[in-house]
């Protein structure tokens, strides 16, 4: 049985505090009035100089292209909106880190329903790991639907289709009304997270009966629900990338987003799962568990991160080569307004892994495994924060306060939470039939 | 690789008493004997559609591309669709030997020898595709960015359709060096096995000089994994940069981004049903049932079911997205698929690629080998009509109304597909009858651990290496000879070593004394000894003559002084 240290418990505590703060700070300090957020941007531009000047007037020109003149009612229409993105910001980063680390969760939980379909031999020593992991289901996915809720209930402005003056004159909006419509979005968002969890929940349960069980039966039910899942999670990670990301840039779509999104969460879960494994085992516990269970898992880290780019380029290439306006804009304000973060993104996710994992004895080394996932993890925040800013606060985004108050309280909810489900079952699965395989496994 | 302990619950891979000896016999079995007369027969049928191909071919050549169906408007039509189904079908055998070693999925090893081999022709029928329609292939290295003296004459590097020449060269090029690599072995192995000399001349040079030696192992091992790592990609890229031709160019401004993966798991979704078309007849008439198990036939239909089932998401997705978007034109295109002239392409499509892979839920189903057959033949049909509706379907209706159109294709187009399929059953027939279909190798390789004996004595907790024969070659012509002694044993086991044992199961004694030198007593004493046949006696040496004469103790000298080695093996040609 593993016992949450109190080093790492009050590590998590504090990592929670410290995010609450900032993300205290970050509310309070959001402007209340267009004067308020006036100043704060003159203050920005009178500290960070040249650059975010520049950043100001593509702004303007992006966001009201079409007003070629610039009128008094346009002054205070632009005004306006950079009041409701200076107050998106901390409800932004708050949503980007909640969002960020439920996807860990429900990606660890399509990882594992993967091996306990496809009946893997090596994983099942990693399940009560990956079982851990997606405890963090539960709270994170509660927190997500609760922030949607709060958005439906107008207290934000990230999803702009949730407003009916926008929709009122916004013919497109109208005709995406049916589906983007604030009781049927958070209906789904209830099916899909009653879905998973539900689906978590029945698996564990089974799991840990299988152990004490006499016959295989809760492995065989195990292996049908897993299946079953699976297909769920098909249909259901798509929609919910469409509804919680895509949806918060209405008028753009991409037919792939849903599996880009996917790959993101593969591999963020697979990097997590490796550092969780490395960790326990680094404090003595999982003494089964050898160098070739850690090989494979940065195999896959390495394997999703080429084809997290694979798709990345896929959907850029071929709407830069289409070049149709309606959907090349998503990537024009990207390259425009956050050019460091989406190129740097990309050497993150993709150049990072591939130069560091590609040598077969550096799959085997912990520390260089847990410093790879560690990039890995930081290049996909950074990719779910380019999908949500740019339509939440536009050009005036920043990693400053909120941002990093998110991410850490968030940590170490998660920390808390899965390091606390890992206490309350033993380390190792007892009777899964391919226990002996995984036991044996060597590579 | 992994780890050789294999969870009991695992069921086996090579079903029978199957000793390693079995495996090698088995094997080469279809390579060894003769073609039955239902080789000839579908041979004959297959070689002719490819020559009405080959005629269609040299008419389209020397007329020009008007013969076939193409119009102003529908400028692509049976031409690109063939070339993409047959693209798409090649995928199967890269996926399965380089994705599924990465994997270490050990059915694999029953299947990819055969799945790499369609793969090759499949991607040699897709390849003729491109350079009869240029009108004038002679100009065929055109498509490659080389100087030429024309001045003006430059490939487009920002057409996909030039990035295919590269990506689908690149891809039959290391399917071939990673399809022959794995073969080395298993050739070698025949041609150890051949009695003629001309087989065993042939088989040499094919085998590249494998020596079987644990540096060549070793060296095996590697190249297979780096090969694994380099075609694990190309799997992806092929069918991708297949996709970017009709996400970037079949209409001007019209695309969806799902298209590269929803082409790779379509083209590995009709890889695996043509897998499945090919080996459910292969298995037997080859009778390699032991091998080719029910099991790896629901393995590969589970496959079949899960991309499939992608392939459904995708195109669901895509017809969400066209009403999502609120863009009329991308509405227009797929209410026109559904419910324009062309919707029986549309709905063949669905039915074909979507529900009908959905049967595979029902254990009952996909263990069913008639079943399974219909299926894998269904699904190739839906996957053409998916390359039918994305090309025609969209053509058809372009931004100007009055070029809009149908198109019907002529006899000729009909031809080059039917040539096409011949050609390809004709490469996978003659296939058949000369390599190895099943890598010997690598299924010895698994034996001990998913071998169905070995599991069988691993679980009555019997030593593996038992040898529990059931029948013990008794005959009189044995029964009579004069028992060697104790201490000749050893010696006669190295003889046999070098020269084979007679396995009365499988061989056929033959008459020894036809040999010049050997009489009847003689041919009693071999016989003891355990040499019953003409190949035996053909592989003896000066060594083996020694040894020979140590045992038995009368003439010395005399087998070779009567070359009976040479005799043998003249005797063995002309029987």
């Amino acid at each position: 049985m593993y016992t949450f240290s109190n080093r790492l418990k009050i590590g998590s505590f504090i990592l929670m505090a410290v995010g609450l703060l900032c993300l205290g700070v970050g509310f309070v300090s959001a402007p209340s009035t267009v004067e308020e957020a006036k100043a704060i941007v003159a203050s920005h531009d009178d500290g960070h100089g040249d650059p975010h000047a520049a950043d100001q007037t593509h702004g303007v020109a992006d966001d009201h292209g079409a007003a070629a003149t610039h009128d008094e009612g346009h002054d205070a229409s632009h005004d306006e909106h950079l009041l409701h993105q200076l107050q998106n910001r901390p409800w932004s980063a708050l949503y980007v880190a909640a969002f960020f680390f439920m996807m860990i969760a429900l990606g660890a939980l399509a990882f594992y329903a993967i091996q306990r379909a496809a009946q893997a031999g090596w994983s099942p020593l990693l399940f009560r790991v990956m079982e851990g992991i997606t405890a963090y289901l539960v709270p994170g996915g509660i927190i997500v639907f609760v922030i949607l809720v709060l958005s439906v209930l107008h207290m934000n402005h990230l999803f702009v289709w949730m407003d009916s003056d926008v929709v009122a004159h916004d013919k497109l909006l109208q005709g995406k009304a049916g589906f983007l419509d604030p009781t049927f979005f958070l209906v789904r968002a209830a099916i899909f997270l009653g879905g998973w969890i539900l689906y978590r929940e029945y698996s564990r349960k089974f799991s840990l009966a299988q152990d004490e069980a006499s016959d295989n039966s809760n492995f065989v039910k195990n292996f049908r629900i897993s299946a079953a899942f699976l297909v769920f999670y098909l249909i259901t990670e798509s929609m919910m990338s469409w509804d919680w990301i895509m949806s918060v840039d209405p008028h753009w779509f991409s037919t792939l987003f849903g599996w880009y999104l996917f790959a993101s969460m593969i591999v963020s879960a697979i990097t997590v799962i490796a550092m969780v494994t490395i960790y326990l085992k680094s404090k003595g516990y999982l003494e089964d568990v050898n160098d070739s269970h850690i090989h494979d898992l940065a195999k896959y880290m390495f394997g999703f991160s080429i084809f997290w780019t694979y798709l990345w380029f896929s959907q850029f290439m071929l709407i830069w080569y289409a070049n149709i306006p309606e959907e090349v804009t998503y990537f024009v304000t990207r390259i425009e307004d956050y050019n460091l973060p989406f190129f740097g993104m990309v050497a993150m996710n993709f150049v990072f892994p591939v130069l560091l994992l590609m040598n077969s004895d550096y799959k085997r080394i912990n520390w260089f495994v847990i410093m790879t996932g560690i990039v890995i993890l930081a290049g996909h925040y950074m990719d779910i924060f380019n999908m949500i800013m740019p339509a939440t606060v536009g050009d005036q985004w920043y990693i400053g306060i909120p941002e990093i108050g998110g991410i850490l309280f968030f940590a170490g909810l998660f920390i808390f939470w899965v390091f606390r489900a890992l206490t309350t079952a033993p380390l190792q699965p007892k009777r899964n039939p391919f226990i002996e395989e995984s036991r044996h496994f060597h590579y | 690789m992994a780890s050789h302990y294999e969870a009991p619950i695992r069921k086996p891979l090579v079903l029978g008493d199957k000793g390693y000896h079995d495996v090698t016999v088995d094997i080469a079995a279809p390579v060894e004997g003769r073609a039955n007369k239902q080789w000839w027969i579908v041979f004959t049928i297959a070689f002719v559609a490819f020559l009405w191909g080959v005629g269609c071919i040299i008419y389209t050549i020397s007329t020009g591309i008007g013969t076939w169906g193409l119009n102003k408007t529908v400028g692509w039509a049976w031409d690109i669709t063939n070339f993409v189904w047959w693209v798409g079908i090649g995928h199967a055998g890269t996926l399965i030997s380089a994705v599924l070693l990465l994997f270490r999925q050990k059915w694999r090893m029953a299947i990819n020898r055969s799945a790499e081999a369609m793969t090759i022709f499949s991607v040699i029928q897709a390849g003729l595709f491109p350079i009869i329609h240029m009108g004038r292939p002679w100009l065929g290295y055109w498509v490659l960015p080389i100087p030429n003296q024309f001045g003006s004459l430059w490939v487009n590097f920002n057409s996909p359709l030039l990035w295919d020449v590269f990506a689908i060269s690149t891809y039959l090029s290391v399917s071939l060096v990673f399809w022959w690599t794995g073969l080395l072995p298993d050739f070698a192995m025949i041609r150890d096995r051949a009695v003629k000399p001309f087989q065993k001349k042939i088989y040499s040079l094919v085998s590249f000089g494998w020596s079987g030696r644990a540096k060549d192992w070793q060296r095996f091992e590697e190249v297979s994994l780096v090969l694994a790592g380099l075609a694990t990609p190309l799997v992806l890229s092929v069918h991708t940069i297949v996709s970017f031709d009709f996400a970037t160019s079949v209409i001007p401004g019209w695309h969806t981004t799902i298209f590269p993966p929803y082409f790779v798991a379509g083209a590995i979704f009709s890889g695996f049903a043509m897998v499945n078309t090919l080996l459910i007849i292969a298995r037997k008439v080859c009778h390699l049932e032991a091998y080719i198990t029910v099991q790896h036939i629901e393995l590969m239909n589970i496959v079949i079911m899960i991309t499939g089932s992608i392939v459904g998401c995708a195109y669901i997705t895509e017809l969400f997205m066209a009403w999502y978007s609120g863009v009329e034109y991308e509405q227009y295109a797929f209410l026109n698929r559904a419910t324009g002239p062309y919707w029986w392409a549309y709905w063949a499509m669905m039915t074909c690629n979507v529900f009908s892979p959905q049967f595979m839920w029902f254990k009952k189903l996909r263990t069913s080998i008639v079943f399974s057959f219909l299926i894998s033949i269904v699904v190739n049909i839906g996957m053409w009509f998916e390359r039918f509706v994305i090309i025609v379907t969209s053509l058809h209706r372009d931004y100007l109304p009055s070029s809009w159109t149908m198109f019907s294709p002529t006899f000729v187009d009909i031809g080059i597909f039917i040539g096409t399929i011949g050609f390809f059953f004709t490469l996978f027939l003659l296939y058949a009858r000369t390599f190895p279909i099943i890598a010997q190798a690598e299924v010895k390789s698994i034996l001990k651990s998913s071998g169905e004996r070995y599991k069988k004595l691993r679980e009555a907790g019997k030593p593996l290496y038992q040898i529990n024969k059931t029948t013990a070659p008794v005959n009189t012509v044995v029964e009579d000879a004069p028992a060697p002694s104790a201490d000749t044993d050893a010696q006669v086991s190295t003889l046999l070593d070098t020269l084979g044992t007679f396995d009365p199961g499988t061989d056929t004694a033959d008459d020894l004394k036809r040999v010049k030198g050997i009489g009847p007593l003689m041919e009693k004493t071999l016989n003891g000894i355990g040499i019953f046949t003409f190949a035996q006696v053909g592989r003896m040496t000066a060594k083996e003559y020694d040894l020979l004469d140590s045992i038995t103790g009368s003439f010395p000298g005399r087998a070779q002084r009567d070359d009976w080695a040479g005799q043998a093996r003249t005797l063995n040609n002309n029987e």
